[in-house]
C-alpha cells in the first residue's frame, strides 16, 4: 500500500514538470520569431568591408622620392586588422608589374601587432628582406614608406619595430638598421625630407 | 756582405791554391752564413708599427694557417706574462687578462668571450693565435684601434700610419717630389728604368690609388704595393734618376742627377739611382721614432672581408669601392693638412660595434662613413636618425643614442660638404638615416653614399670620379674645421 502523501507529492512534481516544459516551449517560440529565418550567407573575409580612402607613402626609385598617394581599399573594423590590410595593400602595389619600387617576389606582411599603447610591430616575411635590394637610400625608402603609411592612417602610434619572420634582424638588406625602435615623429620628418626631389 | 764572401773565398784560394777541399769547406760555410743572415726566402714576416716601437716577427704555419706567438707580438708594447695550466694558457697584457684553451676557438678576453677564426695552438708554453684573429683580438686586448692588413701582414697599432703625396715639380728639370707625414728612411735599390724604395720599418701606407701616373715624360708613373710585412714604392723613369732626402727625412726628391745635385746641394743624403747594372742596394738605417699624431678625421670604408655589401655589378662589390674611395678621401684630407685615419685599410671584417668603438676611442673631430650604390646619381649625405632609446647615465652615454649631442655639428658638416659638392656640379641630397654606426658615434658623424653621376656603374671606381668627389668632401670638411674641433671637445 503506497502512502497517500507520497502519491500527492509525485502528482505535484509531474504537474510542475509539465508546466515548466510548456513555459520553455513558449519562450523558444518567441526567440525564433525574433531571429527570423536562419542566415545562410558565408562569413565575410577579413578584408571585406566598406572601402575607405587612405594615404599611402609610395617610393619611386627613378626620382628617389616618397610621394603620398590617396587610394580606396576595403578595411575591416578592427584597428590591428586595418593596419595589416593597409600595409599589405602597399606591398601589393610594390609587387605589381608597374611598381615604382620593386620588391623581391613573394614579399609579404606577416602581421602587424599593436602590442602596447603607442607601439606597433611590423613583421615582414623572410622573402621581403632577403629579396630586397641593398643600398642606404633604397632600403630607407622602403622603411619610410611602411612607417609613414602606417602612422598616417592608424592614429596613436608613436614607436615602430620591424621584425623579419618574427625575429629581430640587424638590417633590412645590409644598411638600414632594424635593431632599434623607430620614433614615428622622427621618421615622419624623414618622410617629409624624402618627398623633396633632387 | 757579397764582397765579404768574395774576399773570404779569394783568401782561401790564395792560402791553399791546390787544396780543393779547403775551398769547398769555405764555400759551404760562406753559403751557410749568407742563408743564416738573410733568412729563408719563404719566411713570412709580420711587421708591427706603433707609437712605442716598430718591429718585425716571423709568422709560423700550423694546420695550413699562419699563426703568431701572442706573447712575442705584444711584448714590445707593454708588460706581458703567460702561465700554462694543462690546456689553458692565461695571458696578461698590462692589466688585461685573457685565457685561451689549446685546440679551441673560444677565448676569454677582458671577461668576455671571443671566437677565434681557428683553433688556439699551445706549443711548449708558447701560445699561438691565427693571424686572421688579430683584427678582432688585439682591439680587445690593447683597448684601442688597430688596422691589420692581413694579406701584406702589416699591423698598425693606433694612428701611426705615414701617408705621402707625390707630385711632379715642373719648375726647371722635372722632378718627383714625395712628401711624407713623418721622417722615412727606405732601402733604395735601382735597376734600369726603375727605382725601388722599400719601407720595412716605417708604416707607410697607400696614397689612395695603387698606381700614380704623372704628366711627365721623365717620370711617368709610380706604384705602391705591400707584401710580407713591408711597403714598396716603385718609381718608373725613362732617364737615370737619383733620390735625395730633405726636410728631416720627410721629403724625397727623385730627379735626374744634375738636377738633384744642383738643387739639393744642402741635402745631406743623396742616393744614386738608375746607374748601369748591376743593381745597387743601399742598406737602410733604423727608422726614426714616430711621434703620436692627433687624428682629425676617421674614415670608415663600410663593409669589408666576408661582408661584401651591395653587388654594384657582376664584378664590383660595394666593399671594394668604399675602400678605394676612403683612401682617396684620406689623401685629399692629408693634402689639406687634415690628419685622417682609415678604420680599415684592407679587405678586413669589422663589426659595426667595433667601428663605433674605434671611432670613439680615436678622439677624432669627425667620423665619415663611406657607402656606394649603383642606384640614383651623385652623392647622398646622411646624418643619424637617432632611435627611440633610453637616457644617458652621468658620464656614460646610451650606446644607441650616443650621437644625440653631436647631431647639430653633424648636420653642419653635411651642409658644408653638400655645398662643396654643389659647387662642383655634383648632384647631392641630404637626409637622416637609421644607419649604424652613425647613432653610436660620439663625435660629428656623417655617411656618404656615392653613386655614378651618369648612371654608369664603372664610374664608381674611376680614379677621376673618386678624386673629384673626395676633393669636394675634403674641402667641405676643411671649411668647418674649427667648428668640428670645437664640437668634439
Amino acid at each position: 500500500m503506497i502512502p497517500r502523501h507520497l502519491i500527492i507529492a509525485v502528482a505535484v512534481m509531474i504537474a510542475v514538470a509539465l508546466g515548466m516544459s510548456f513555459y520553455a516551449w513558449r519562450i523558444r517560440g518567441r526567440v525564433n520569431r525574433a531571429e527570423g529565418p536562419a542566415n545562410t550567407q558565408p562569413v565575410a573575409p577579413p578584408a571585406a568591408g566598406p572601402s575607405e580612402q587612405v594615404t599611402l607613402y609610395v617610393a619611386y626609385d627613378d626620382a628617389q622620392v616618397l610621394r603620398p598617394r590617396a587610394v580606396r581599399i576595403p578595411l575591416p573594423a578592427g584597428r590591428q586588422e586595418r593596419a595589416e590590410e593597409l600595409l599589405q595593400a602597399l606591398v601589393d602595389l610594390y609587387l605589381d608589374k608597374s611598381s615604382p619600387h620593386v620588391l623581391g617576389p613573394d614579399s609579404e606582411i606577416r602581421g602587424v601587432y599593436l602590442v602596447d599603447p603607442g607601439l606597433a610591430v611590423i613583421d615582414l616575411n623572410a622573402a621581403f628582406a632577403n629579396g630586397h635590394r641593398s643600398g642606404v637610400l633604397i632600403e630607407e625608402l622602403t622603411m619610410a614608406s611602411l612607417v609613414g603609411s602606417l602612422s598616417a592612417n592608424i592614429p596613436g602610434i608613436s614607436r615602430i619595430k620591424i621584425l623579419v619572420d618574427g625575429k629581430e634582424r640587424d638590417t633590412l638588406a645590409g644598411h638600414v638598421d632594424l635593431t632599434n625602435f623607430y620614433d614615428v615623429a622622427a621618421v615622419n620628418q624623414l618622410v617629409a625630407q624624402l618627398q623633396n626631389a633632387l | 756582405m757579397t764582397n765579404s764572401h768574395s774576399r773570404t773565398i779569394l783568401r782561401g784560394l790564395k792560402a791553399a791554391q791546390d787544396d780543393i777541399s779547403l775551398l769547398i769547406v769555405t764555400g759551404v760555410l760562406t753559403t751557410a752564413a749568407v742563408l743564416l743572415v738573410a733568412g729563408s726566402p719563404d719566411e713570412k714576416r709580420i711587421s708591427v708599427y706603433s707609437n712605442v716601437a716598430n718591429y718585425s716577427l716571423t709568422a709560423v704555419q700550423r694546420n695550413n694557417l699562419d699563426y703568431i706567438g701572442l706573447l712575442e707580438l705584444l711584448e714590445p708594447l707593454g708588460t706581458v706574462s703567460a702561465k700554462t695550466s694543462g690546456d689553458h694558457w692565461k695571458f696578461r697584457y698590462n692589466d688585461v687578462e685573457s685565457e685561451f684553451i689549446a685546440g679551441r676557438t673560444r677565448a676569454r678576453v677582458r671577461g668576455g668571450d671571443l671566437d677565434l677564426p681557428a683553433n688556439f695552438v699551445l706549443e711548449k708554453g708558447r701560445g699561438l693565435v691565427p693571424l686572421s684573429s688579430l683584427s678582432t683580438l688585439l682591439p680587445r686586448i690593447l683597448g684601442g684601434p688597430i688596422t691589420f692588413n692581413q694579406s701584406a701582414r702589416r699591423l698598425f697599432v693606433g694612428n701611426v700610419a705615414i701617408h705621402f703625396t707625390a707630385q711632379i715639380d715642373k719648375t726647371g728639370a722635372q722632378k718627383l717630389v714625395m712628401n711624407f707625414t713623418s721622417p722615412v728612411n727606405p732601402t733604395i735599390a735601382t735597376e734600369p728604368g726603375k727605382l725601388r724604395m722599400l719601407f720595412t720599418h716605417e708604416p707607410v701606407v697607400s696614397p689612395g690609388s695603387q698606381t700614380l701616373t704623372f704628366d711627365s715624360k721623365a717620370i711617368p708613373s709610380a706604384s705602391f704595393q705591400e707584401s710580407n710585412g713591408a711597403a714598396e714604392i716603385l718609381v718608373t723613369s725613362n732617364t737615370p734618376v737619383m733620390a735625395s732626402f730633405s726636410n728631416d727625412g720627410r721629403t724625397i726628391t727623385i730627379a735626374p742627377p744634375s738636377t738633384t745635385s744642383a738643387q739639393n746641394q744642402a741635402q745631406p743624403q743623396t742616393q744614386p739611382a738608375n746607374p748601369p747594372p748591376p743593381p745597387t742596394v743601399v742598406a737602410s738605417t733604423t727608422a726614426p721614432a714616430i711621434a703620436p699624431q692627433h687624428v682629425f678625421a676617421v674614415i670608415d670604408a663600410s663593409h669589408g672581408g666576408d661582408e661584401r655589401g651591395a653587388a654594384l655589378s657582376d664584378r664590383l662589390a660595394e666593399k671594394d669601392v668604399t675602400l678605394a674611395f676612403a683612401r682617396a678621401l684620406r689623401a685629399e684630407m692629408m693634402a689639406r693638412g687634415l690628419t685622417a685615419q682609415l678604420l680599415r685599410d684592407a679587405d678586413t671584417t669589422l663589426t659595426l660595434d667595433q667601428r663605433a668603438g674605434m671611432a670613439n676611442s680615436s678622439g677624432a673631430a669627425i667620423y665619415i662613413c663611406i657607402h656606394a650604390s649603383s642606384e640614383g646619381n651623385g652623392v647622398r649625405l646622411y646624418t643619424a636618425l637617432v632611435p627611440s632609446a633610453s637616457d644617458n647615465h652621468g658620464p656614460f652615454l646610451d650606446w644607441d643614442t650616443a650621437q644625440s649631442s653631436f647631431q647639430e655639428t653633424s648636420q653642419v658638416a653635411a651642409l658644408s660638404v653638400a655645398s662643396e659638392l654643389k659647387n662642383k656640379k655634383i648632384p647631392v641630397r641630404t637626409f637622416q638615416a637609421p644607419l649604424r654606426p652613425l647613432n653610436n658615434v660620439a663625435t660629428a658623424a656623417l655617411a656618404i653614399e656615392i653613386s655614378p653621376a651618369a648612371g654608369n656603374v664603372s664610374q664608381l671606381n674611376a680614379p677621376d670620379y673618386e678624386q673629384s668627389l673626395a676633393s669636394a668632401v675634403a674641402t667641405g670638411v676643411l671649411d668647418i674645421r674649427d667648428k668640428l674641433q670645437a664640437g668634439s671637445r
